[in-house]
């Protein structure tokens, strides 16, 4: 955790610096402060010296002023330095979370991530705050007062001695039998959440099934299970508080105790004692105050574990191995003995031995059922995985000799679970080409049949889209996409399951669209309808992670079994 | 677990202070007594620490300067005084101990029950409810209020008791020892009032800055995590971080000039703190000196108001930090009130669904389940009827609308014999989910009626209705739990042999054999291990345990591929033998055989008929269909 710290300050160090050394300044201060009383009273008192009063008074008058200010900018300098601290995790979050492969997005909930990079964030700032003024400040106080207590009488110093070690190890005590306990708490706590989760998102079916009742039940369990486990770590947490106070006030008794006799015998003055007591109550508050920052950063730790998490996953997929110069020459795409894996092992393959030869500028669609791989496949053109075994090739080079940017450049990819960003229609079509005109966005538009409702709106291509592209219908959202996709202006393009929504007859102009436009692009299309591939230049079966046959829609229908299946499971009753 | 909204209520000040208070100490009227010896403790700790500080004087006064330069001191008094030092020290520490520890039960017993309440009342509320509120709103009811809540009750209320009691008892003890010394703590205390208040002011005022700023980079990572696939495919990562840098630095700066206000009241208290005690001490000395304080009274005296100067600051503190977040705990209890306060589902329906069979030609109620299921309707003479279900489903002059403007549906009349598959098709929002909706009483009509068996389904019992109906929806919400967990939910005490069937039928039981531990395969996160078809199977073998008479097929079967459609085609056929079914597909496949297909266009039924008839018809349903094979 303090490497994450001092790692992620940079830029701010300075700020955490300056605030410890101005909190060691305040401190010291503090500290002064009842040893120049201890003069008021044994000179000034005892011998009815106004003067030395009026000076030593005016003196700690200052030095509170002067540990005044020190404090206030002590605080200052520790809140930019934790707030600096926070902006570079979130940068250094958020940053690893774009050159994460989509593996990598798979690794985590999209939900985790969120929190990681909102919540935990948050948490760890202020660990990070308590820890530059906290744990200088105690410890430095702990030392100070001790010295100054020593000073003042090295007789009843002795008590620290014994106080400290003992305050320190049975608080520690607590807190290390206390954190096993909070964790087990913590545990059943993610678990309950988690139950109320689901009874959110599946509300409908608690609702059509009836099982209010069962999970009502189920969720009493887990809410007793919760508060069994917080009463069994706070019954442990809350012996802290008698504890400390215990070693406190047998301190204060000793000192009276020692003290007095040494008063009484004349070895000491009345004024020592009463700063020596004022030395107690700061040396055992700052001993206090360490444990209990060492149980908060035990508890803070699951943030910063979380953190670490994300910052610490290791990138699958890289530009190591690319040549910067080399740019996509044409779409032209094979495989060669190609096998995939999304676990990474070769005892579960989800593509097995695929060999595949797509030619520049050809219509290939590919069929198959739930599970059968056919988005594993094409996933891999433009490098969303690698490949577990064998090559894949784009313009005849393969594609880990490109860099990301420009293999993906010439590979344009929507995806079946795509996404609007909160913005303008224009905007959104612009992530496909930054710099494209307003006559190309409406080219694309028209290509992907969104032109015509996109005109339809009252703004027109600046009409504002949700987060999550919410105020269109999911028909309209799968145009925009493949509009935003065609801006990229590809050597390759791959739609899939991309017009699931939309009505057959505009899913017929889309692709009479690309017919004409597109003739130069290799066009990849993956669909469920037989009829959004029949007219392709051949069309790919794809069985259980294996190609199943290959060809066009009439040879397919001859040799095909299950093309011939899926063809006839389509057009039944109408013949 | 916290959503990233969740800093935004921490403002928020509660709009009925005392009657949301009024409301929290009801909730811990169970434990009266254990609150009391709260209060008892509290009050044993605070005397006990006030009068520990005060005996400083006696014993320096009384006990240690008359001894000084005796030669043979008699210590005797001296270890007595000690004593009786060490039972105050030994009480308050006692006090302390068990307010702490009763503080534990009275905080969580409380919890625990508001957790189960809002649970149990959050079961009962309509589906309205849930459409209109997102889950991260609701969520936050349970996460971050309750646990505003949780600091409010076992830290908030002991501390705000015990700091006022502190501060009015170390006050009235200053008075005691010196009412001269004492001035210049009022003077301390308005300085430090001051301070509090320009403090809080200040920093609210920022936070709401640093709020709003939190909430944009929030939202923006929120929707770029969401969309990061696309992201990469466009490989627009350095325009998203470019744009995130600028809301981060944004968050930055407003959190520190936020931040900064709040966090320079700990050493401003602690410092005025210092700077009372400074002047004390001096101001004490010059009294001693100048003869205000007796002579024989000064040590001791200065000894103990110096002390109490020390623990003056601290509880001032704390209440003023108290204030805050007791504040913001009130306004999300008020939140969480507001969901307990939420109308539950109304349901005004008394008949009731029971197992039937017939004793020669009488129709009678049986305890097992036999297959026959009837609907037991009370008389007004106290005795009951008994109607067999048979899934006659009407729906007579159906209008309805969500929020009250937009009508969904418009005089939608429909006719649903025992035992057929009515069919909706048409665009999104054209009202077919709607129609479903209704017939559950998921939401209710506006105007007209559905009947069920010729009974009104408001005259139902809400929970028995829908036990007749069982739904299969496009979003499976599967649960955490193993894979025979989550069938058996269609019918809790299905045996394992039922739920196999029920897998075969719908054609889940092959890929559930390959699972890793087949039917005990635990699935995680909305069965995120599976895919779309795969849940669909799931969801449909739930519905085919459930065994109902009638049967809502809602987009069950758009993710599962024609061809292994076809594939349960049988298992589905034989699913809704002897059953009423409604089916909404997109696919019309899977929509052809229905005994009527009703074509939807913005909440109006413009065709009605079976397939071959609506061909004829040559209408909207005509031009669907052919749109599907133009290319053909």
């Amino acid at each position: 955790m303090f490497k994450i710290f001092v790692k992620y300050s940079k830029g701010y160090r300075l700020y955490a610096i300056l605030a410890s050394l101005t909190i060691m300044l305040e401190v010291l201060l503090e500290v002064y402060i009842p040893y120049i009383m201890k003069d008021v009273v044994n000179i000034g008192i005892s011998t009815g010296d106004m003067g030395i009063v009026i000076q030593k008074g005016v003196l700690m008058v200052l030095v509170a002023l002067l540990s005044l200010f020190f404090g206030i900018t002590s605080a200052r300098f520790a809140v930019l330095a934790s707030t600096g601290f926070a902006k570079n995790v979130r940068k250094a979050l958020f940053d690893k979370v774009q050159s994460f492969s989509f593996k990598n997005v798979d690794n985590f909930s999209t939900a985790s991530l969120i929190t990681r990079l909102t919540t935990d964030v948050t948490n760890m700032q202020q660990s990070f705050q308590m820890c530059i003024r906290m744990l200088i400040r105690s410890p430095v106080m702990l030392v100070a007062s001790t010295v100054m207590a020593n000073k003042v009488s090295g007789e009843m110093g002795q008590i620290f001695a014994i106080a400290i070690p003992v305050l320190a190890i049975s608080m520690g005590a607590i807190s290390v039998s206390v954190y096993p306990r909070f964790r087990v708490m913590l545990k059943r706590f993610d678990n309950m959440n988690a139950q109320i989760q689901e009874n959110l998102t599946a509300i409908r079916v608690v609702k059509a099934f009836v099982r209010h009742e069962y999970e009502i039940e189920q969720f009493n369990e887990a809410a007793e299970d919760v508060t069994k486990a917080q009463v069994k770590a706070e019954k442990l947490l809350v012996l802290n508080n008698p504890v400390s106070q215990l070693v406190m006030y047998s301190c204060m008794i000793a000192t009276c105790w020692i003290g007095g006799n040494a008063i009484i015998g004349g070895s000491m003055l009345a004024g020592d004692l009463m700063s020596f007591i004022s030395y107690i109550s700061q040396i055992l508050s700052s001993v206090m105050m360490l444990t209990m920052i060492f149980v908060n950063l035990i508890l803070s730790r699951a943030s910063a574990k979380r953190v670490g998490e994300v910052l610490s996953e290791v990138i699958d997929i890289s530009d190591a191995d690319a040549d910067p110069s080399l740019l996509v020459g044409d779409g032209s795409i094979e495989f060669e003995d190609v096998s995939f894996s999304y676990s990474g092992q070769g005892d579960n393959l989800t593509l097995k031995n695929v060999n595949l030869r797509i030619a520049p500028g050809e219509t290939i669609g590919i069929i198959g059922g739930t599970g059968s791989a056919k988005t594993t496949l094409v996933q891999l053109i433009p490098r969303l995985y690698d490949v577990y075994d064998g090559t894949v090739k784009v313009g005849g080079r393969d594609v880990r000799s490109y860099t990301l940017q420009n293999l993906r450049s010439a590979v344009s990819v929507v995806l079946q679970k795509n996404v609007l960003f909160s913005g303008s229609i224009a905007e959104n079509l612009r992530w496909g080409d930054m710099e494209a005109t307003e006559a190309e966005i409406k080219e694309a538009a028209q290509a992907a049949q969104a032109h015509e409702f996109i005109e339809s709106f009252p703004d027109g291509y600046q009409t504002e889209l949700g987060q999550g592209g919410v105020n269109v219908s999911g028909g309209q959202k799968q145009r925009l996409c493949i509009a935003r996709a065609l801006l990229k202006k590809p050597k390759i393009i791959i739609l899939d399951d991309s017009t699931s929504a939309v009505d057959t007859a505009t899913d017929a102009k889309i692709r009479s669209a690309f017919r004409e436009k597109l003739a130069d692009t290799t066009t990849i299309i993956i669909a469920q309808r037989i009829a959004s591939v029949m007219d392709a230049d051949r069309i790919i079966v794809m069985n259980d992670g294996e190609i199943d046959g290959i060809g066009t829609h009439e040879e397919l229908m001859q040799t095909n079994k299950i093309y011939k299946e899926v063809y006839s499971s389509q057009q039944k009753g109408v013949a | 677990m916290a959503g990233p909204g969740s800093d935004n209520n921490k403002f928020k000040r509660p709009q009925d202070t005392k009657g949301t208070i009024r409301r929290i100490v009801r909730y811990m009227g169970g434990y009266k007594l254990q609150l009391a010896l709260v209060v008892v403790g509290i009050i044993i700790s605070c005397l006990a620490n006030v009068a520990g500080t005060y005996m400083l004087r006696p014993i320096i006064n009384d006990f240690i300067v008359p001894l000084i330069g005796q030669e043979m001191p008699d210590l005797s008094r001296f270890i007595g005084i000690l004593m009786v030092l060490g039972m105050i020290y030994l009480a308050g520490i006692g006090g302390m101990y068990l307010f702490n520890r009763l503080m534990i039960n009275v905080s969580t017993g409380t919890l625990l029950r508001i957790r189960k309440e809002l649970f149990d009342h959050m079961q009962r509320l309509p589906i309205g409810y849930f459409d209109s509120r997102t889950h991260g709103e609701i969520m936050s009811c349970y996460t971050n209020d309750i646990d505003a809540m949780r600091e409010l009750l076992s830290q908030g209320f002991p501390q705000l008791v015990n700091s006022t009691l502190r501060v009015t008892a170390i006050f009235v003890m200053m008075m005691v020892l010196s009412p001269l010394l004492t001035v210049i703590t009022v003077a301390v205390l308005i300085l430090m009032m001051f301070v509090v208040k320009l403090l809080t002011t200040k920093s609210g005022k920022y936070f709401k800055m640093r709020q709003s700023a939190l909430g944009k980079a929030n939202g923006y990572i929120e929707e770029m995590i969401e969309g990061q696939k696309v992201v990469k495919v466009f490989c627009h990562e350095d325009t998203v971080k470019k744009d995130f840098d600028a809301l981060n630095e944004d968050v930055r700066v407003s959190t520190a000039t936020a931040n900064s206000w709040a966090m320079v009241m700990m050493p401003i208290m602690g410092n005025l703190s210092h700077l009372h005690y400074a002047i004390t001490a001096t101001v004490g000395a010059v009294m001693a000196i100048g003869g205000v304080l007796p002579a024989a009274e000064a040590l001791g005296i200065i000894t103990a108001f110096l002390q109490y100067c020390r623990q003056f600051s601290m509880p001032i503190t704390q209440l003023s930090q108290q204030f805050n977040s007791a504040m913001s705990a009130l306004a999300g209890a008020e939140r969480m009130f507001k969901l307990l306060d939420a109308e539950p589902e109304a349901d005004e329906g008394r008949v009731t669904l029971v197992h039937a069979g017939y004793d020669g030609e009488k129709l009678v109620e049986t305890s097992e389940r036999t297959g026959i299921w009837a609907w037991k309707c009370p008389n007004a003479d106290g005795s009951c009827t008994l109607v067999q279900v048979r899934g006659d489903v009407r729906l007579n002059n159906v209008t309805f609308s969500y929020d009250g403007e937009k009508t969904v549906l418009h005089d939608v009349s429909l006719y649903a014999r025992p035992g057929e598959k009515i069919a909706f098709v048409g665009s999104t929002g054209a009202g077919k989910t709607t129609i479903t909706n209704l017939i559950n009483r998921f939401y209710d009509v506006n105007e007209g009626e559905i009947t069920y068996d010729g009974i009104p389904v408001t005259d139902i019992k809400k929970d028995d209705l829908r036990r007749s109906l069982a739904m299969v929806l496009q979003d499976t919400h599967l649960f955490t739990g193993t894979v025979k967990e989550n069938i058996r939910y269609g019918k809790l005490d299905a045996t394992d042999e039922e739920i196999i069937a029920a897998a075969k039928l719908a054609n889940a039981h092959f890929f559930i054999s390959h699972l890793p531990q087949g039917y005990d395969t635990v699935l995680t996160a909305d069965g995120a291990n599976l895919s779309q078809g795969q849940r669909q199977l799931l969801a449909i073998a739930r519905a085919a345990v459930a065994d109902p008479p009638v049967l809502i097929l809602d987009e069950a079967t758009s993710s599962i591929d024609t061809r292994t459609e076809a594939l349960i085609e049988k298992g589905m056929d034989s699913l809704m033998a002897g059953r009423t079914v409604f089916v909404i597909a997109h696919r019309l496949s899977t929509v052809r055989n229905s005994n009527a297909i009703m074509v939807l266009e913005n909440g109006r039924i413009i065709e009605r008929g079976d397939h071959d008839e609506l061909i004829a018809e040559k209408g909207k349903y005509y031009q669907l269909y052919m749109g599907m094979f133009e290319l053909s």
